[in-house]
């Protein structure tokens, strides 16, 4: 495997540009990772955040809402924006000479939205909506509500937060959210693609070199939720979540803590899906995943069950994941690995898959890892070392959050 | 690019585009083989049988078949709809042989009763995750209520009953009826050799029972419909509606993949503009589905019960002032840069080709590159959108919604 040229710079207002280069792609992609998350709402504010970032969209410079959204599609810009816990992230994917074009309405955006009065209740309503949303799929509520209990506040609420202190939002208290929160100087900007360094970074100069606002403030963790938690569903199947600790993705240990991830749920050949889908047949779907903040880590799994099966589900996971520290086969882990590889070579062929992991490098390592690092330390790996971070780490205490008609023992 | 097309002595058709920038290969079997051809004691046949694929043969066991993708670290998975049972796998060509052996070998699978009988289970816990998805119950009764009589009114995944009284003798018996040689496709996209291709398939295909299956195509007589699944404890009302829209042999369907566009993107359309953007509804979109035979186009619309009339009279409107005015110019225009963004984007991943490469010589014995249908999106004009919307207008025919409302008048 090839590493392909990954170069970086830093802008005068405190925006980093990483670029990387990859000519055999047919498109450009960017993600602008802004610190300014869920986490920064203030208390009583939940939600803030996600208003806010529904708002930006609807109009900036010069351009009202619906021009604004007529240029984005003249270019073809496929665009997201995302609020997670750490970040609010801007980006997309166009055509190469698209991409002066797609950033500096990006830039417009982040630096001169309008934030006019009439488009306020829009954006209230976008995020009732979502909240309205994650209460009819327990699927994905369940998720939420493992994080509220596995991470430490402010960094465990759910981005779109709660209605109750989103009803209390004001026009002027988001506004001045985003003068204290949008800022530049931590800012992270990822492009990938058909692009040089030099286009990428003169695209991005043209597009946030005038965006210059004080830098965010700094938080502290507080309080986990509750370990335990059933919440009642009149439902067909029990949705079943439990997390553990595990080290974040800038510790040295933490492809140690991603092969033990993939040995429980890396591929159909994984112990969860082997023991709970194919031998037992109680679910459709099973999985484990390693998830991490900047400075702390979990390993989230899910399984959804008919109510009746629910109980036995739950044991049969707590037993696969409690036997990790007995050993891994030198089989298993070989297929960790190959899993493994040929997801990065399959990452190089994606533009926005690369633009996204070279700003999520930067976020938690101040760097870029080159593919052919990660698969060094990946092909390194031997079952010894991952069955001692599973004995540091292990998988016997969960935070256990079910949903449905019954609470289960735990 | 370059396209490639062979014919095994046994009828199956081999298709290839190669893509020499791509650092992977995805491969897939295209069965003709889903819901439609299903009689209606077997429903649910068709999914069922893909899922049991994956429990091999006589030479395989399922672990083992789980554990060869895993081992070369294959990207795999396979799906049903109501037209196509598809078997995809992506993969680094160094390890395309020994996929394509495994592969291949389970598209005839064992179907030991064992097997049989814990996957049942597995099906009827998919069947009840889906129906705690009220997108998903909207979507499978709106089409049994729009088909009503019609062989596309049956759903993919079946019901509890039909499922659970299935017989691993009835799959069997649809198993030797559909999966003949002359009724697959096999499609290979990215980084191959065309020889290499050829070698493979005859090695491991050229000994398939030749022949063909029918399937019966008869015209599509849909009646309005009115259906209310009363959900107390949802939040959401979700709402699919349905009408005609031209088949997958139809020319036209390019014209109708513009038009869900300008009228029913899920930005900048039409029903955004009127009620997503305003926070009226959560979502108000349109997706054009082409069949063999007919078409549909899909609106959808979520959002507060209280909103859901008002919303649909909106969508009355926008219909009817569409219908009756046709497009403008410039919005055709911008339709026609989305999607042609889109067909590039997708194009350059070879499982993005994949999909198209194998669907269009499945139903339609032909090959189009990017650039046909760039070209094809290019010819469309005011005037062809016209006569499309002549033959088939946008109407609310068949309404299924899911939610606490009873019954809406609107």
């Amino acid at each position: 495997m090839t590493s392909p040229s990954v170069r970086s710079t830093r802008l005068d207002n405190g925006l980093t540009v990483i670029v990387e280069s990859l000519p055999e792609v047919q498109s450009t992609a960017f993600s602008l990772w802004v610190p300014a998350g869920s986490a920064y709402d203030p208390s009583g504010g939940s939600g803030m955040a996600s208003v806010l970032c529904d708002w930006m969209t609807r109009g900036a410079g010069d351009r009202d809402n619906r021009a604004f959204s007529m240029a984005l599609d003249r270019l073809g810009f496929q665009h997201t924006e995302q609020v997670s816990a750490s970040q609010m992230s801007f980006g997309g994917v166009c055509l190469p000479e698209k991409l002066a074009g797609s950033m500096q309405l990006t830039g417009d955006m982040l630096r001169a939205p309008l934030l006019v009065d009439d488009e306020f209740e829009p954006s209230i309503a976008s995020v009732m909506h979502e909240l309205q949303a994650i209460e009819d799929e327990p699927r994905q509520k369940v998720m939420l509500e493992l994080v509220r209990r596995c991470y430490p506040s402010p960094w465990n609420q759910p981005p779109e937060g709660s209605v109750k202190d989103v009803e209390t939002l004001t026009p002027d208290a988001v506004r001045s959210h985003f003068t204290r929160t949008i800022c530049p100087a931590n800012a992270i900007l990822g492009i990938a693609g058909r692009v040089t360094f030099e286009d990428a970074v003169t695209a991005a100069r043209a597009a946030f070199d005038s965006w210059n606002t004080p830098a965010a403030p700094l938080l502290t963790a507080g309080p986990r939720g509750e370990r335990f938690a059933h919440l009642h569903a009149e439902a067909q199947q029990t949705q079943i979540g439990l997390a553990f600790p595990a080290v974040a993705y800038r510790d040295p240990d933490y492809y140690a803590a991603w092969a033990a991830v993939s040995v429980l749920s890396g591929g159909m050949s994984s112990r969860l899906f082997t023991e709970v889908r194919e031998k037992r047949g109680l679910v459709y779907s099973v999985y484990a995943t390693l998830s991490t903040l900047r400075d702390s880590g979990a390993i989230l799994c899910y399984a959804g069950t008919t109510n009746e099966r629910a109980q036995e589900t739950l044991d049969v996971m707590l037993a696969e994941l409690a036997r990790l520290r007995d050993g891994i086969t030198p089989e298993e882990l070989k297929r960790s690995q190959a899993l493994a590889k040929s997801a990065l070579v399959m990452q190089q062929e994606s533009s926005s898959a690369r633009a996204g992991a070279i700003a999520r490098d930067w976020y938690h390592l101040g760097r870029v890892t080159s593919l052919d690092e990660v698969q060094q330390r990946i092909a390194a790996l031997t079952p010894e070392q991952v069955v001692d971070y599973v004995k540091r780490f292990p998988l016997t205490e969960p935070t256990i959050v079910t949903i449905g008609p019954t609470a289960l023992k735990t | 690019m370059t396209f490639h097309h062979t014919i095994l002595d046994n009828g199956l058709h081999l298709v290839g585009e190669d893509i020499p920038q791509a650092q992977s290969v995805a491969f897939g079997f295209f069965v003709r083989a889903g819901a439609r051809d299903e009689t209606p004691e077997v429903n649910g046949v068709s999914h069922f049988l893909e899922h049991m694929v994956f429990k091999g043969t006589d030479k395989y066991s399922a672990e083992d078949v789980n554990r060869l993708f895993d081992e070369v670290g294959a990207n795999y998975n396979a799906s049903t709809s109501e037209e196509i049972t598809m078997f995809y796998a992506a993969v680094l060509p160094e390890y395309l042989p020994e996929t394509f052996a495994v592969q291949s070998a389970i598209l005839f699978p064992a179907l030991r009763e064992s097997d049989f009988d814990t996957e049942k289970q597995v099906i009827l816990e998919e069947i009840g995750m889906y129906d705690d998805q009220p997108t998903y119950v909207a979507y499978d009764h709106a089409m049994q209520q729009h088909f009503s009589g019609h062989p596309l009114g049956q759903t993919v995944l079946g019901s509890r009953e039909s499922v659970g009284a299935l017989t691993s003798t009835q799959m069997c018996d649809y198993h030797r009826a559909r999966y003949a040689a002359g009724n697959i496709v096999l499609a290979v996209a990215g980084k191959f050799d065309w020889p290499t291709i050829i070698e493979l398939a005859n090695e491991h295909c050229g000994h398939w029972p030749a022949g063909g299956a029918d399937r019966l195509v008869t015209p599509a007589i849909t009646q309005p419909h009115r259906l209310w699944m009363t959900r107390p404890h949802l939040q959401q009302q979700t709402v699919v509606g349905f009408c005609p829209a031209p088949s997958s042999s139809d020319p036209r369907r390019f014209a109708a993949e513009v038009l869900s566009i300008i009228v029913g993107d899920d930005s900048n359309s039409r029903l955004f503009w009127e009620i997503v953007d305003s926070g009226d509804a959560d979502a108000a979109e349109i997706n054009f589905h082409e069949f063999e035979g007919t078409g549909a186009f899909l609106t959808f619309l979520s959002g507060e019960p209280e909103q859901t009339a008002s919303n649909l009279a909106a969508i009355d409107r926008v219909f009817a002032a569409v219908n009756r005015d046709g497009v403008t110019v410039e919005e055709l225009e911008v339709a026609k840069t989305k999607l042609a963004t889109r067909l590039v984007l997708r194009a350059e991943r070879p499982m993005g080709r994949l999909g198209q490469l194998g669907g269009d010589w499945l139903t339609r014995r032909e090959y189009r590159s990017v650039e046909t249908d760039l070209e094809e999106l290019r010819s469309i004009t005011v005037e062809s959108m016209r006569s499309l919307l002549d033959h088939f207008p946008l109407t609310l025919q068949t309404v299924v919604g899911v939610g606490p409302n009873t019954a809406i008048e609107w």
